[in-house]
């Protein structure tokens, strides 16, 4: 049996940190703590966590800073958990590295869900080329897309969108990462290439039967909804 | 001349021809009725082609037309709108000039504007009626006018030649050559005359004087061939341009390019017309040369240099100013570094045994030193020879004081040599005169001291030179002496006086670049525009006697502030103010001593940078007649300094606002940021704990706990909403709303929004209605998302839960239209702006809700540069409209 993952939550809040506490380890999580920016640091190298729960707002240093340095050596996923909710702050975070993002104040079940996902991701190996999302089933390796069995036909660029959100599935992918594996880095401020194929993926995609598929996250980019 | 390789177009010439259709874009056209002189129709033919025009439907408006009385001319005014004209009164006699102002303000897209030619009475805004209409075409409006042969500056002495008549109202050739058409009005000398006879040109008594003068028939000839001659010229040149524009192949311009040296004397005109005509005939380009000398010019010699170099320019010459002693050594390397093939000079007419004394003519120096360059020298005409001075002025300022002490010193020497000579002889009287003039023409004015050294000459052989009291000399070696004696007087005193000249010249200089220094000096150690500003205008009304006004632009530099900033030493009037005006708004110098409003009080020179004009500095001259050209060139380098003075202080005081702005922001920031986190966090506490309790809690354990704990999550959830309005409203009113502005599908906005509001409304309750085929727009998607959002959970706080809510997008000319329609109880009267304000709680509202939602709306509207609007619909309920003006993109298909 798998050991249970260990979740490091990095916030200056004791409150916050109790409650998470109280609200992951009936879950099977173990939680180690960290008040600050370089404690926090320090405990992702010696405890070695699963997933690391981010506050943007940290007394010594910058959220973003902790992420930047994280990603410098490891690939544990980061939540970040903020009261920040501008659009530029969720963006940054996304860019820089941050697995997912939820803002304060949080519904507990919400919290779950967002760290089942990120955590799926990292163990379900990105070598499986079958991908089965509700009722869409994407075959990476023989560019089949199937929506309730229905083979869908899709253009070479709905294709690579497609791609990209399926291999993050259940995660926010900016619009920046996703014109740049799309598009090509230049590509990067012309979001309204994305729209209008986004608009199209949704049209082949979607049906009344299947609901909503690919999620937009206002200001930030879209989300491949995974039922639960 | 260039070798055998085929000539390419120029570039400049091009540069110039684009130039040319890209002013004429905004520019009026303007078309010109050419005769050979009155009489021949053009106003008739004028108000033909404009009835024409204003029957195919043309805005045509007549700023001043003469019908000299003609009926047959007066009827053709008929219909046609006129400005009325301006009455002006100048020494008691009322004038009426046509009312610029009244035509720019009314523009029409044609004027007509008789009588070219034409001198404005004094007070007017410029001097010419040409001026006038440059400055309608400059305004974008279409001008015909006429004008006659005669009137045409660089013919002006060729009519004069022919018809004895000296025509004072000409128009520069380059205002002609602007024209973008010229209709010629011809008619044969005998019907002219015929015309003439029978009164239909001058009335009466006029038209027998006429005839017999001016009318001549050979006049009429001349003129006639000059004004067909004219207008083949103006074809021909027309032809030439557009051959160089379109590349068609064939002979280029001409590869001549021509100069004329200019001086300040009267005959400098002639000189220049006819460098214009030889030019203009050979279609080269040409540059008039002016030598500044060390000897200082007087106040007639410069208005005159002034006028002929205005002149030049006015003809469409580029004017070259050089300095050098050496007159012809100084033309010729100007001439070189213009690449001049062909240079224009008078003949001299002085005497030629002075001119050899003189080292030889300046065209004797040119044809020796100028090999590669073709000279024309071109005699003066009758009628523009110098003017001759009175005597006074031939030999100069404090005259009779400098004759005054010459003749006293020589009478003291003399009297002094009377009891001397027993002692030493004769010839060291010589000597002692000798030394009086070195002395003497250190101190007074060359004429003085020519009059010295003759007078002592004259005294020393009376009186001296053997044999006493004739004017007789006996030996040979006297003679000598006495020749030698006078030819080295009047040398040193020649000598002396130019290094005089020269040294008071100097002395000039170096107290401008000293004032200049001062300037520098004072600008650079001010403290404040106000300090640096007084430093200034202290210095300018030092220098120039004169006093300054300085009249800045506001900090977007579109308008001049009419009042003068405090450190001006004068203070214009609401007059003067308007020239200053003109002058800023049209980037040129203007008022006293310029072509503008010359009968203002005082010169305005507008103070410009590469970032644009930025005010105006004012010199009110009290009592001068003329400015030279050095002042001219120092009071413009005062004004760079003044303008880069203001500038830097402009560039401080807006970098100090933009990092003030930036300081607040920040603190906004933070504070927004630490407020918002102290806010939220206990609220996500409350809302995570009560989650966790929420699985945790069973009827079974707790009776009623499952209740209360309902009641916490719905008052957390409110207090959450209620501090993220608090915090939106801040943002609002902080005024610094970011725009992330991004493509979205307005679709996929009512979407979003019903989405984000499903907890507290039913999904089934909105009906969205979006055509299919919207573009893409551009907006700040999470704000708009918010502003629907609000006005849904308005929406629904005022209507029954069971009644729907429309939701709407439309696109309306760029403009994006976002409708929430409820069928509620709908707004009392005067509520449909209330509603927005801050606070304002519906009149039958229920109990909760803090009244931010709808000025939230308002202000994320705001942002977005459009509008919302609360109004009752017909059937019932309220609606609200936010209308966004939207870029637009392509459509997905």
């Amino acid at each position: 049996m798998k050991p249970n993952p260990i979740v490091l939550v990095i916030d200056d809040e004791a409150a916050i940190r109790r409650l998470l506490r109280a609200a992951l380890e009936p879950h099977n999580y173990q939680v180690c703590e960290a008040e600050t920016g370089q404690l926090g640091l320090q405990e992702a190298v010696g405890r070695r966590p699963d997933v690391v729960i981010l506050d943007l707002g940290l007394p010594d240093m910058d959220g973003l800073t902790v992420l930047k340095r994280l990603r410098e050596w490891s690939q544990t996923p980061v939540l970040v958990l903020s009261v920040r909710d501008r659009e530029g702050d969720k963006v940054a975070a996304l860019d820089n590295g941050a697995d997912d993002y939820l803002t304060k104040p949080f519904g507990t079940a919400e919290l779950l869900a967002r760290l089942r996902v990120i955590q799926r991701r990292v163990s379900g190996g990105p070598d499986e080329p079958v991908h089965v999302i509700g009722d869409l089933q994407v075959d990476l390796a023989a560019h089949v897309v199937k929506v309730k069995d229905h083979e869908v036909s899709l253009t070479a660029t709905e294709y690579a969108l497609l791609r990209v959100l399926v291999q993050h599935a259940g995660k926010v992918v900016t619009h920046k990462q996703l014109l740049r594996a799309v598009w090509g880095p230049n590509a990067e401020t012309q979001s309204q290439y994305l729209r209008v194929y986004i608009t199209h993926l949704r049209k082949k995609l979607e049906t009344a039967a299947t609901g909503k598929l690919i999620q937009t996250e206002t200001g930030i980019g879209y989300r491949l909804v995974i039922g639960d | 001349m260039t070798g055998p390789e085929p000539q390419r177009p120029n570039p400049d010439a091009l540069l110039a021809e684009i130039k040319r259709e890209e002013r004429m874009a905004s520019r009026g056209q303007l078309k010109i009725f050419f005769g050979m002189c009155p009489g021949v129709g053009k106003t008739y033919a004028m108000l033909q082609a404009a009835q024409r025009s204003r029957l195919g439907g043309m805005d045509v408006v007549v700023g001043l037309v003469e019908t000299h009385g003609r009926a047959e001319t007066e009827a053709l005014l008929a219909g046609l709108e006129v400005v009325p004209r301006k009455a002006l009164e100048y020494r008691g006699v009322a004038l009426a000039e046509m009312n610029l102002d009244g035509l720019l303000a009314r523009r029409p897209k044609l004027a007509l504007v008789d009588e070219l030619a034409h001198t404005n009475a004094p007070g007017s805004r410029h001097p010419k009626r040409y001026q006038d209409v440059l400055e309608l075409l400059d305004a974008g409006i279409d001008v015909y006018t006429t004008l006659n042969v005669q009137h045409l500056e660089s013919r002006v002495d060729v009519v004069q030649q022919i018809t004895g008549v000296t025509v004072r109202e000409t128009v520069p050739d380059s205002v002609v050559d602007q024209a973008d058409e010229i209709e010629i009005i011809d008619l044969t000398p005998e019907q002219l005359r015929k015309r003439l006879a029978e009164g239909k040109v001058y009335f009466g008594d006029r038209a027998a004087t006429a005839a017999e003068n001016f009318f001549r028939e050979e006049n009429l000839t001349a003129l006639r061939e000059m004004a067909l001659r004219c207008t083949t010229e103006q074809v021909d040149r027309e032809l030439r341009d557009v051959m160089r524009a379109k590349r068609i192949g064939g002979r280029w311009a001409s590869g001549q390019r021509l100069a004329v040296a200019v001086g300040p004397s009267p005959f400098s005109g002639p000189l220049i017309r006819w460098t214009r005509r030889i030019a203009s005939a050979m279609d080269a380009s040409w540059v008039a040369i002016y030598v500044e000398t060390s000897t200082p010019l007087d106040e007639d010699a410069q208005t005159g240099l002034t006028k002929n170099l205005s002149l030049a320019r006015q003809l469409g010459a580029e004017v070259v100013m050089t300095h050098g002693d050496d007159v012809a050594a100084a033309v010729l390397e100007a001439a070189r570094e213009h690449h001049v093939t062909q240079l224009v000079v008078g003949r001299p007419n002085g005497n030629p045994l002075w001119e050899i004394l003189r080292g030889g003519s300046l065209v004797g120096k040119l044809m020796r030193r100028g090999a590669e360059i073709d000279i024309h020298v071109i005699r003066a005409e009758k009628g523009a020879r110098p003017r001759k001075p009175t005597l006074a002025q031939f030999l100069g300022q404090n005259l009779p004081r400098d004759f005054g002490w010459g003749a006293a010193t020589v009478a003291v020497v003399t009297l002094a040599s009377w009891f001397l000579q027993r002692l030493t002889g004769y010839q060291a009287v010589g000597i002692l005169y000798m030394l009086s003039i070195v002395v003497l023409a250190t101190m007074l004015n060359r004429w003085a001291v020519l009059f010295v050294a003759t007078l002592s000459a004259l005294l020393w052989d009376f009186l001296f030179i053997p044999p006493p009291f004739t004017f007789h000399i006996n030996s040979l070696q006297d003679r000598m002496m006495f020749a030698m004696y006078f030819i080295v007087a009047v040398m040193v005193g020649r000598l002396t006086s130019r290094l005089r000249t020269r040294e008071i010249a100097e002395r000039k200089r170096e107290q401008r670049t000293q004032a200049l220094n001062r300037l520098l000096e004072g600008v650079s150690a001010s403290t404040s525009l106000e300090d640096g500003l007084h430093r200034a205008v202290r210095e300018m009304d030092l220098v120039f006697r004169a006093r300054t006004a300085v009249l800045l632009s506001d900090v977007g530099g579109r308008k001049l502030d009419a009042v003068p900033h405090p450190a001006s030493t004068f203070l214009p009037d609401e007059r003067e103010v308007g020239v200053a005006t003109w002058a800023f708004e049209k980037r040129q110098v203007a008022g006293r001593f310029t072509d503008t409003l010359p009968d203002a009080a005082a010169l305005y020179v507008p103070l410009t940078t590469s970032n644009g004009t930025l005010g105006i500095l004012g010199v009110n001259f009290a009592e001068r007649n003329a400015l030279t050209l050095d002042e001219r060139e120092l009071l413009e380098t005062f004004a760079v300094q003044i303008a880069a003075l203001v500038e830097r202080y402009r560039l401080i005081e807006g970098a100090s606002q933009a990092r003030l702005a930036a300081e607040s922001e920040r603190l906004h920031r933070t504070l927004l940021d630490s407020v918002s986190h102290e806010l939220k966090t206990p609220l996500a506490v409350i809302e995570a704990a009560t989650d966790g309790l929420d699985v945790q809690l069973t009827e079974a354990s707790v009776p009623l706990g499952k209740t209360f704990l309902d009641e916490i999550k719905q008052a957390n959830k409110r207090l959450s909403r209620v501090v993220s309005n608090l915090l939106d409203m801040t943002r609002i009113e902080t005024g610094k709303l970011p725009l992330n502005l991004e493509w979205c599908e307005p679709a996929e906005l009512l979407q979003s929004a019903a989405e984000m509001v499903k907890n507290e409304i039913s999904p089934e309750r909105i009906h969205i209605s979006a055509p299919d085929d919207m573009p893409l727009v551009r907006l700040d998607f999470g704000l708009m998302e918010q502003a629907l959002c609000n006005l849904l959970t308005n929406a629904a706080t005022y209507s029954p839960a069971d009644k729907p809510i429309q939701m709407s997008a439309q696109l309306d000319n760029n403009v994006l239209v976002l409708r929430v329609a409820d069928q509620g109880i709908g707004l009392t009267t005067g509520e449909e702006t209330k509603v927005f304000e801050k606070f304002y709680r519906g009149v039958r509202a229920r109990p909760g809700g803090t009244g931010l939602g709808l000025s939230i709306v308002r202000g994320f509207t705001r942002a977005h540069h459009g509008e919302v609007i609360a109004e009752n619909n017909p059937t019932g309920g309220a609606s609200f409209t936010i209308r966004l003006p939207v870029e637009t993109g392509s459509k997905p298909a």
